[in-house]
């Protein structure tokens, strides 16, 4: 039976068992986890797509809808992976089950991108159909998809880790929720998803540059439409240095097991 | 030369855990050999669990050392963890899951690929079979614990871990439970096990360990403790009743029962009864009959810990 007979060791199995387990776990729940997203996105864009984008203008030589359908479709990436990873490890955590985890060979770099993939999974999901759907609307020049895709994979990583984050240092499901609807939110509300910054008066103009979503943003868009606020190189180097930042944070916590082990 | 081939299955050395600055462990050595059923038993917060959860990684180890086979694990985590199976004292499960879904992913996670001989004698052998395509909300308390039990042995480890694995469980799962874990003992996987019940912890292991408030305070062979630690009476009904006692009995903590017709005497550890026989015959008392009883490990345990009732074993 047990006892001395191993069997053989795959070093890699425990990070695709994970990877696996945690897409199985917002497909079993698809209808909240991809679905909602989906509606809800495909209502912002009916919105500002199909009743006030043909009647607003706020960039020269594109309709509205073509320049809010780059931030939805970037802001269901950003939720959709922040929630993916924050709630996984937090029900983790709250319910005793990340013990499992605690006492199998996954190592703490596994660990990291097993959650980080799966939520990117997730993220990059919602934002391929809420691009699909938006066709309807409006139709996108895409003058630099591979830059538009690599700034999505990029905003999808930086809040897996900041999901990671967030389910450690949470204490209960309210603390969680406060970090989507008082923080992420606000900043992508005010990171540039509906109008561009370069409309605000100076001093709130200023400000937005302090607000690290709007580099995401802007460069996804200046990817899509080929106008930004900002140059590629900003965009890119404030959200690869934001992103770097933000894994090295969740790797030394989960390194240390900080609030994981006790 | 150093082998880890030559290691004992576990080997603990000045363990140390402490919680807010209260110390859980104190200094804690200890050596589980390969094939020996285990017993780590203690009142609550002895620091039984605490040691468990170090050995496992889910508590971090404030100083000393834990090797598994001759691994530190620490530092060979990843080695000491496919050798390691836990039984956690509190019930662990994935509502996402079936029972067969988690089965086949706990594998993956130590890194070993399904074997669906391995994981159907599971199945089987702890009556998990009628239940596999339930989610693990649906199951009852009885069958979480055995499916927590074939989760700790998906991988075939070599030592399992079992924390208080049949608290709430009912008598017939409980030696259900206890009969597969011998047999997987004789298949060569060592045990260790820490439970509520002394009497198992006597029955089923070679060897126990006590603590007490974070310390280790015996370790013996089990039947050692209990003949070294236990006492013994003796209990002898006299032709001629007794109006008084004897001279010379003190040592033995004397009763007088029954009218004088029943003489009650405690025999201290480590002595033999027949120098206690030859002694009340020396007194000259006619001997009806005798009567020996001697107490077991929940004596022992409440002797060593000071515990009283039913509080204790956890």
């Amino acid at each position: 039976m047990a006892g001395e007979s191993q069997r053989q060791y795959h070093p890699w199995l425990p990070f695709v068992t994970l990877l696996r387990k945690e897409i199985l776990r917002f497909w079993r729940v698809s209808s909240q986890t991809l679905l909602t997203p989906i509606i809800t996105a495909s209502l912002y864009l009916f919105v500002f797509g199909a009743t006030l984008g043909e009647r607003l203008s706020v960039l020269e030589g594109f309709s509205y809808a073509q320049f809010v359908i780059p931030g939805l479709i970037l802001m269901g990436v950003i939720n959709n992976s922040f929630a993916n990873c924050s709630s996984s490890l937090f029900m983790s955590r709250y319910l005793g089950g990340i013990v499992d985890l605690l006492v199998t060979p996954v190592s703490p770099p596994q660990f990291i991108m097993a959650y980080t993939l799966a939520a990117m999974l997730r993220g990059t999901l919602v934002g391929t159909v809420v691009c699909g759907i938006s066709t309807l609307f409006a139709s996108m020049p895409w003058e630099a998809p591979l830059l538009a895709i690599l700034m999505a994979l990029l905003a999808s990583f930086l809040f897996a880790q900041f999901g990671l984050i967030a389910a450690i240092f949470a204490h209960n499901f309210d603390t969680l929720s406060m970090y989507s609807n008082f923080l992420i939110l606000p900043l992508i509300y005010l990171g540039g998803v509906f109008y561009p910054i370069s409309i605000l008066p100076e001093t709130w103009e200023r400000l937005s540059y302090l607000n690290p979503l709007f580099y995401l943003i802007d460069g996804f868009r200046h990817a899509i439409l080929g106008v930004g606020d900002t140059s590629y190189l900003m965009a890119f180097g404030v959200s690869g240095a934001m992103a770097l930042g933000l894994f090295g944070w969740a790797a030394w916590l989960i390194g240390k097991g900080y609030r994981l082990r006790t | 030369m150093y082998s880890p081939r030559m290691e004992s299955a576990l080997t603990i050395e000045n363990l140390q855990k402490a919680f807010g600055g209260v110390a859980a462990v104190k200094e804690v050595s200890f050596a589980i050999e390969r094939g020996e059923i285990f017993g780590l038993l203690g009142p609550n917060g002895a620091g039984k669990s605490t040691t468990i959860n170090m050995i496992a990684g889910v508590a971090r180890i404030d100083a000393g050392q834990i090797r598994a086979f001759g691994y530190d694990v620490q530092r060979d985590y990843r080695m000491t963890r496919q050798m390691l199976g836990v039984v956690h004292q509190e019930i662990v499960i994935d509502n996402f899951f079936t029972i067969d879904q988690a089965l086949k992913l706990h594998a993956g996670y130590y890194g070993v690929k399904d074997d669906p001989a391995w994981r159907n004698l599971l199945i089987d052998r702890l009556g998990l079979r009628p239940h596999l395509g339930k989610v693990m909300l649906k199951l009852s308390g009885g069958l979480k614990r055995r499916f927590m039990i074939a989760k700790a042995l998906i991988h075939r480890p070599r030592l399992l871990i079992l924390d208080e694995p049949t608290a709430g469980v009912d008598v017939e799962l409980r030696h259900g439970l206890w009969e597969f874990v011998r047999e997987i003992n004789r298949e060569g996987t060592t045990i260790l096990l820490t439970t509520h019940y002394l009497e198992e912890a006597e029955e089923m292991c070679d060897r126990i360990a006590i603590m007490n408030h974070g310390e280790l305070i015996a370790m013996e062979e089990t039947h050692e403790l209990v003949r070294r630690l236990s006492n013994r009476q003796l209990r002898f009904w006299l032709e001629v009743p007794l109006k008084e006692m004897p001279v010379g009995l003190e040592g033995y903590r004397p009763k007088l029962k029954e009218d004088g017709r029943e003489l009650e005497l405690n025999l201290p550890a480590g002595e033999s009864a027949g120098v206690l026989l030859n002694r009340v015959c020396e007194l000259g008392l006619k001997i009806r009959d005798i009567e020996t009883d001697q107490s077991g490990l929940e004596e022992v345990f409440i002797q060593l810990t000071g515990m009283k009732g039913n509080n204790h074993g956890r």
